[in-house]
């Protein structure tokens, strides 16, 4: 029987059809259509400049964009021939991780949901507010966050985020429990995860496949151990790995690895750097910022030097004194503190140059291709530059393309009831499949 | 294994094949001509120095419009003179496009066991748009190659089921292609069985 599942269809969490062919309740063969949600991302890349292309890669993994805004800013910066400061690398570092756990989340509690476990999909949504939160608090959106910037990121983390941090992942860290507890132990869910949708080691890595799913077929692949970016290499955590390769060790391995991304965060806080805004307060007379504008615009020169610029409480972050520690030097490439860009000459320049139409950054002539782990596996961007303030080229390599491609493999041999499982523990996620 | 080795032990074991490298920004590439795509990929894969067991990547480039993009005239009118901000220095400048023919196919490969990364380009003629396919070396590589065919319009020898993937079946042109407009739009015709 030829059975066609979705392209809408309450059990596939995302656009995408299957055509399986059927004997009995026997899947003997599938064929996966995709390309409901492609949105020509790497076409707009051409068009639009370096930094117009962030927003648009938030909406590749929606469930983890900051890991998306980090892999591209670094693809362009390499292209640069830049690096950031160290700050900058472990507020990245310490958002991308806390982003893997929200995927994570997203996609035990949602393969859960599907075979019915409703409540862990609760609870687990429930932690990922939390995290959510946090995320809002330093980039003042929950998913679309656009973070990242090409050479350092728009704003430092609060001064009050390590309390909150804590809070939240002892929040995380119970929901966890309870999950494990919940799944761990229910006969419907082992019964059904346990040896469905197996993969080898060879059959992954010929197809490519790398992250969680890779892991948990038995190969300890993890981009940021073998290929360290940003201050990987220096902080602690372990890469789980499964023996067997199928649904129950790729949960299993998600679950570790959330542990193991709140490990990295902690002991990122601990080693952070502190940015100057704590070691060297502003110095000079202060003068709101407004005033110090309206001052300059009247060409009062006299009454504002020596002064400094109060920072609004909404220009938090892009203050003058915290910009070094978070953004590079490079005055190509980033835009200037706001104050600056208001309140003088030199910061007017900066900005004009780099956001006017035909201005903006214009990496040499060159092509780089840089990789990061997303939460499905290895995402890549592939930039080529012709010299000019948009990239002549932005590929992508979405992490579950690859293992979407083996979707067939996986579910020939199986049950109709395990497509279930096994399609939840790819993690497709349309945005960054499609792109 | 560093990239210069890398590079080394292509070009010395396929000197025809060959025709430049660079490790511009620390990426191993060597460029290669068509007909030798197969068995220099066969070579990654199978030599115990290299063992790139990865296929992580295939993509494609249109190089038809490299460096041809008009310099935007702003203020021509007004007599105010502003050029585009210089770019940011280079000292060993990237080569530039692999070959005057219009399209490269990008691969990139991995090696798990050595960790190293190389990137092979092919380029491709604009009369006659089609490469070997890697299928049999790497399933993986089938979707990808179909991606290119859909994105780009460049044909697949050897390709099981070589057929659009991420655009429907009856969408005319190759998006990806330099020449197709951004903002062009065709009617959606839903799938048929």
């Amino acid at each position: 029987m030829l059975l066609n599942i979705g392209p809408a269809h309450p059990a596939m969490h995302g656009i995408i059809r299957i055509v399986a062919k059927l004997d009995g309740e026997q899947i003997k063969d599938a064929e996966v259509e995709i390309g409901y949600l492609h949105r020509g991302f790497e076409k707009m890349a051409e068009v639009v400049d370096y930094n117009g292309v962030i927003p648009y890669t938030d909406r590749l993994n929606y469930v983890s964009p900051l890991i998306n805004n980090m892999g591209y800013c670094m693809a362009v910066e390499k292209l640069l021939g830049i690096s950031v400061p160290e700050r900058c690398h472990y507020v990245r570092v310490i958002l991308s991780e806390i982003s893997r756990i929200t995927d994570h989340l997203t996609c035990v509690g949602a393969t859960a949901m599907e075979i019915g476990a409703f409540t862990v999909f609760l609870y687990m949504i429930k932690a990922r507010e939390f995290l959510w939160e946090l995320v809002e608090k330093v980039t003042g959106a929950r998913m679309t966050v656009t973070y990242c910037r090409v050479g350092g990121v728009k704003a430092d983390l609060p001064g009050d985020f390590e309390q909150p941090c804590r809070n939240a992942f002892q929040e995380t860290r119970k929901v966890l429990v309870e999950a494990e507890g919940l799944l761990k132990r229910n006969r419907i869910f082992t019964d059904r995860m346990n040896g469905t949708g197996v993969i080898s080691v060879e059959d992954a890595v010929s197809y490519g496949i790398t992250g969680p799913f890779l892991r948990a077929s038995g190969a300890d692949f993890d981009v940021r151990k073998d290929c360290p970016y940003a201050v990987y290499d220096r902080l602690p955590f372990d890469v789980p790995v499964g023996t067997r390769g199928d649904n129950m060790d790729r949960f299993l391995v998600r679950m570790e690895e959330m542990e193991q991304s709140m490990r990295i965060v902690e002991a990122a806080l601990r080693e952070i750097p502190p940015g100057p805004v704590l070691v060297h307060p502003g110095t000079g007379r202060p003068i709101p910022a407004a005033e110090m504008v309206d001052l300059a615009k009247m060409g009062n020169i006299g009454a504002i030097t020596g002064g400094c610029a109060v920072t609004c409480p909404t220009l938090e972050g892009s203050g003058r004194d915290r910009r070094p520690s978070i953004a590079t030097s490079e005055k190509r490439v980033v835009l200037p503190p706001k104050e600056d860009g208001f309140g003088n000459i030199e910061g007017l320049m900066q900005q004009f140059k780099l956001v006017m139409h035909g201005h903006g950054v214009r990496p040499p002539k060159g092509e780089v291709y840089f990789p990061v782990e997303g939460a499905n596996g290895e995402l890549g961007f592939y930039v080529v530059s012709d010299g000019s303030g948009s990239a002549y080229r932005v590929r992508v390599r979405p992490p579950c393309f690859a293992i979407m491609s083996a979707l067939p493999k996986l579910l020939v041999g199986d049950m109709i009831a395990d497509m279930v499982p096994t399609f939840g523990s790819v993690n497709m996620i349309g945005g960054e499949l499609d792109r | 294994m560093t990239t210069s080795s890398l590079i080394e032990s292509v070009t010395s074991r396929f000197p025809a094949a060959v025709s430049s490298t660079h490790s511009w920004r620390g990426d191993a590439t060597v460029v290669v001509r068509g007909d030798f795509l197969v068995e220099v990929a066969r070579y990654l894969k199978e030599d115990a120095s290299l063992r790139m067991n990865f296929l992580m990547d295939v993509t494609a480039v249109d190089y038809s419009t490299f460096g041809k993009k008009p310099a935007p005239g702003f203020f021509s009118s007004s007599g105010v003179a502003v050029g585009p901000t210089p770019q940011i220095p280079d000292e060993n400048p990237w080569p530039g496009p692999p070959d005057p023919s219009r399209f490269a196919v990008v691969y990139h490969f991995y090696s798990m066991a050595h960790k190293h990364r190389l990137r092979l380009v092919v380029p491709v003629g604009e009369a006659d748009p089609r490469v070997d396919s890697l299928t049999d070396l790497w399933p993986g590589a089938n979707w990808l190659e179909r991606e290119i065919w859909d994105m780009f319009g460049i044909g697949f020898r050897g390709h099981p089921n070589l057929k659009r993937i991420l655009m429907y079946e009856e969408f005319e042109g190759h998006p990806l292609r330099k020449d197709y407009p951004v903002n062009k739009r065709q009617p959606l015709i839903g799938p048929v069985n």
